[in-house]
Formats: C-alpha cells, sequence, structure tokens
C-alpha cells in the first residue's frame, strides 16, 4: 500500500504543476481609468462617466491599419468608429463595471456620449454608463475590474473618482487592488482546482464606496 | 546595453520568493507566493517590451536588450492552457513517450506558435494592413479552432487509451495468478489487427527485444504490453507524424502577446526587432514547457518502475494513468471551448 501512496503523491505533484499553468495568466493590457459618479438633483445616483487610458502597445495594436489624415495623429472623428466597436464589444463584459445600490446589483443601459482621444501615442476611451434605473441609496458600492484578468484596470493616481453634484455629506472610499503580487498573493493552487477562477479577477478590483447619509 | 541586462537580471535574482517574509502557512503561502511572483514578474518584462521597442529606434543596442527580456519573459510565461504546456505533458503521460521526444515537442510546438503568430501580423497587418477589429477576429477563429483541436485529440486519446485501459482490467480481474498463465484470450484481444505477430514473442512482456520495441511503437495503440518506447525508436516511422498532431494543436494558436509586441514592433517601424522578440519568446516558452515534461515523464517513469514488481495490478495502474491524462486533455479542450478556463482568452474590443 505504501507504494500505492508513493505513486500517488507522484500523480498529485503532476496535477498541481498542470493548475499552475493554468494560473499563470496574465494582462496583455492595462487601462489607468478616471470615474465620475454623476448625480441628479434631487441626490440619486444616475450613471458612471469613465475615461480609460489604454497602455500605449495596445493603443498601437488598436489605431493599426486605421486611416488618418496625418500621420500619427487621429481626430476624434476619426477614431468614431474604433470607439464605437469599443462600446459594442464592451457589452459582452458588461463594461467591466459593477454597482450595487445597498447591497442589490444594479443594471446599466447602453453606454452614451462616447468618444476616443488619441494624445502622446495612447488613446483614452471616453463613455458614460447610465443606470438604468437612478438609485438614491445610503451605499454605493462600484467595481471596475476585468474577472480574467486580461485587462489590467487601475485607478488614476490623481483624482481617480469624482462626485460630481452629490449631496453634501456623502464620503468616497477607493480600494486599490493594492499591487499585483499582493493581490495575487491570495491566489493559491485550489482556487483553480474548485473552479472559482471565474471570480480570481474580484482581487484585482477598485472597489469605490460612496456613504451618504 | 550590458548594464541594462544585468540590472534586470540583478532584478530577477533580488525577488526571489522564499527570501519574502512569510505568514504562518508556510507551505500554502510558498506555493501560491510562487505564483504571484512569477505573475509579476511577466507583467514586469511584459511592460518593459515597448519602452524597449521604443528606444530601439534611436539606439540600436536596445535591440539586445529586447532580445534578452523576451527571452526571459518568454521562460516566465509558464504558459496559459492555450499554450499547451499542459496539453504537451499530459499527452507524454498518455502516450509513454520519452523525456526527449518531450523536449522535441515542446521546442517545435513553440516554433510553430511563433512563426504563426509572424504570420498572421505580417500578413493582416503588414501586407493587407487590416485594422486591429479584422485581426482579433481572425486570432478568434484561431483560437476557438486550436480549442476544438485540443478538444478532438482529447477525444482520441481518451478512445485508444480508454480501450487499452478496460483491456488491462480484464486482462487482471479474471485471472489473479496470471504471470504463469498463457492467457490466450487476453492475447487475441489485443492483437487483432497484427497478422505477422509473434505470440509467444508478445507474452513475455518482461524481456523485450529490440524487435518488439519497434513493433510496438508502430501499433502503439493496440499494444497493451508495451513499457515504453526507447530513445532508438524516435527516428522510426510514424514517430514525429505521431507527434505532429500534437505540435500542430499546440502551436496553431499563437500567443496573444506576441501578437500585440509584432503589431507594436510594426507600428514603431522596427518589424523585425518584433519577429526576433517574438522567436526569443518562443525560445523561453520552449525551455519551461520542455522542462515540465521533462517533469510528468519522469514522475510517470518513476510511477512505472514502482508498479513494475506488482504484477496485473502494476500494468493496470499504468494504464490507468495514462487513460487519466488523455482525460484531462479532453477536460482541457472542452473547457476551453466551452469557456470555462477563460486564462488566455482573447478579448477585441
Amino acid at each position: 500500500m505504501d507504494t500505492m501512496r508513493r505513486l500517488f503523491g507522484l500523480l498529485l505533484a503532476v496535477a498541481l504543476t498542470l493548475a499552475a499553468g493554468a494560473a499563470s495568466a496574465h494582462p496583455h493590457v492595462w487601462i489607468t481609468a478616471t470615474s465620475e459618479l454623476l448625480y441628479a438633483e434631487d441626490g440619486s445616483i444616475t450613471g458612471v462617466r469613465h475615461a480609460w487610458t489604454f497602455d500605449d502597445m495596445f493603443s498601437a495594436y488598436a489605431v493599426q491599419g486605421l486611416e488618418s489624415k496625418t500621420k500619427g495623429a487621429y481626430t476624434r472623428e476619426e477614431l468614431g468608429p474604433l470607439a464605437q466597436t469599443n462600446v459594442e464589444s464592451l457589452k459582452e463584459y458588461a463594461y467591466f463595471t459593477f454597482a450595487k445600490a445597498d447591497g442589490k446589483k444594479e443594471r446599466f443601459n447602453e453606454p452614451v456620449d462616447y468618444f476616443l482621444d488619441y494624445k502622446d501615442t495612447v488613446l483614452t476611451l471616453h463613455f458614460t454608463l447610465p443606470l438604468k434605473n437612478p438609485v438614491k441609496p445610503k451605499q454605493l458600492v462600484l467595481e471596475v475590474f476585468d474577472r480574467s484578468f486580461f485587462i489590467d484596470f487601475q485607478m488614476a493616481k490623481e483624482s481617480p473618482v469624482k462626485l460630481v453634484g452629490a449631496p453634501a455629506g456623502c464620503q468616497m472610499k477607493l480600494e486599490r487592488p493594492s499591487d499585483g503580487s499582493a493581490t495575487a498573493q491570495k491566489l493559491n493552487e485550489q482556487t483553480f482546482l474548485n473552479g472559482e477562477n471565474s471570480n480570481f479577477g474580484m482581487m484585482f478590483a477598485n472597489k469605490i464606496t460612496v456613504d451618504c447619509p | 546595453m550590458l548594464g541594462v541586462a544585468d540590472a534586470a537580471l540583478h532584478d530577477l535574482l533580488a525577488q526571489n520568493p522564499f527570501g519574502a517574509p512569510k505568514p504562518a502557512q508556510a507551505a500554502d503561502s510558498e506555493a501560491s507566493g510562487l505564483i504571484s511572483w512569477l505573475l509579476a514578474k511577466q507583467s514586469e518584462f511584459y511592460r518593459q517590451m515597448s519602452a524597449t521597442i521604443r528606444a530601439a529606434k534611436s539606439d540600436g543596442s536596445a535591440v539586445w536588450t529586447l532580445l534578452f527580456i523576451s527571452f526571459a519573459y518568454g521562460i516566465f510565461h509558464a504558459a496559459g492552457p492555450g499554450h499547451g504546456k499542459a496539453v504537451i505533458a499530459s499527452y507524454l503521460v498518455a502516450n509513454r513517450e520519452t523525456a526527449r521526444r518531450g523536449i522535441a515537442l515542446s521546442f517545435a510546438s513553440a516554433l510553430m506558435q511563433s512563426l504563426v503568430a509572424i504570420l498572421i501580423v505580417g500578413i493582416s497587418a503588414w501586407v493587407l494592413n487590416a485594422t486591429a477589429k479584422t485581426m482579433c477576429k481572425a486570432e478568434g477563429v484561431i483560437e476557438i479552432a486550436s480549442y476544438a483541436l485540443i478538444a478532438l485529440f482529447g477525444l482520441r486519446l481518451v478512445w485508444v487509451k480508454g480501450r487499452t485501459f478496460i483491456r488491462a482490467l480484464q486482462a487482471v480481474q479474471p485471472v489473479p495468478a496470471m504471470a504463469g498463465v498463457p492467457h490466450h484470450h487476453d492475447h487475441h484481444h489485443h492483437h487483432d489487427a497484427h497478422d505477422h505477430h509473434d505470440h509467444v514473442h508478445d507474452h513475455h512482456h518482461r524481456d523485450h527485444d529490440h524487435h518488439q520495441h519497434a513493433h510496438d511503437h508502430v501499433h502503439d495503440e493496440h499494444c497493451g504490453h508495451s513499457h515504453g518506447p526507447t530513445p532508438s525508436e524516435l527516428a522510426g516511422p510514424g514517430g514525429w507524424r505521431r507527434g505532429f498532431a500534437a505540435i500542430l494543436t499546440v502551436g496553431i494558436r499563437p500567443c496573444s502577446g506576441a501578437i500585440l509586441v509584432l503589431v507594436f514592433a510594426l507600428a514603431q517601424g522596427l518589424f523585425w526587432a518584433g519577429i526576433a522578440a517574438t522567436f526569443l519568446m518562443g525560445l523561453g516558452t520552449a525551455i519551461t514547457v520542455a522542462t515540465i515534461a521533462i517533469v510528468a515523464v519522469s514522475a510517470k517513469d518513476i510511477a512505472a518502475r514502482l508498479s513494475a514488481g506488482r504484477d496485473g495490478g502494476g500494468a493496470l495502474f499504468m494504464r490507468g494513468i495514462e487513460f487519466a491524462a488523455a482525460g484531462v486533455v479532453l477536460l482541457f479542450g472542452a473547457g476551453l471551448l466551452l469557456g470555462y478556463i477563460a486564462a488566455e482568452r482573447t478579448t477585441c474590443f
């Protein structure tokens, strides 16, 4: 029986090696984000306005093959079709934006006011996500992340979150995924073996919490 | 140039995961610490690539740094399932392949992967000046095709290995003291496809001679008694044909990272640097995959040696392992195809 136990140990080692492989995905796109929470006059939240700046490698990839009047420069109009494609494709990923009002999941309508800017060789995607139903919760939690971690979202260093027209007394708190290695520390083989990998991007989430009186 | 490479190397060594302070559950955090360290390293190398390609525009020597980073990235990019590490390792175990063949398969599939990435970008972006949207769609199609190939490949392995496993089961169960019994019924079962086979010859499966090995090799899936091919068989007929399915399955899907690097290099007017970087990435990946292939094959060989003393049961156990390895390939393919494993999905937007 001892032999069998040793064999089993060996197999386990191999299985873990393979599982570790599945865990080794890493982001290919980096986004530096700023987000604005939009409030109506009555103090209810109507939507989120994002500005996402892509890394220069992905930016170069995204503008590949696009026509422009001036070489190496792209106007908002020239980037119009790409912006359209972006927001249309983002739908499949729920715009990587997840809102909860007092613990209840909120849904977004399709984006409005979207456009792309090209500056200093990087693209910035601007778009506004209107909430399906404006809400006036005591606590709003907004998370921005890619659960598959293909895209690494980082909130901008300076003024990452703005509350636009929020009632007085509302408090905003931003929790960043501290840094890649620290959050990934929570990952272990178990996460992948028990099929929870669909949520592993959670660990890379940027969490915005707004408490209003 | 050397200074940068040196700094990168130092940085690499300085971040030894086991040097970091650890919380209480040492064993657990060591394993996950290693993974997080790998993740962090990959990202770091990958992110350095764009800056280095940019630098190479004005300073030719930065190309060397680029090659070094690409190589390091390839090694650390210990390969998601799409890169076929798991597929190659499982295939080797299922098919009783040698470590040498495992190394060859790893390098061949990594080379093919690099070539596919270069061809996609070379044809679509450079020649046709296609947009990212078109390219990404093409990538998506290839991705689905490659997942389907893995699933099919796994299905075939499961079919073949499953039959062998069932035969091993039948061989063991009815005759507990099978060692000295000339088990004719079992025998016919095994070799229905071979008319030129010498019965006695195949019975004494503990003292094969070379002739029999060669025979096993050609008709691999029909012979439950093989103890694995010898290196001399590598050159034998069908050896590469058999391996080619594995190479194609794994190599057809390019790595998204390589595509991005290539397009970026093209945009900087340094396509050739992107091509060189892609090959170096492939070389790095091949080394990691080959290492894992060796581990897998060695583990299986040790298992075979440990179970060798256990007459029927040992053989059955080995056939079970092979069957399980075949199942892993199928599960990976199906999982990737159906989106349960989304670790390396191409995101087009």
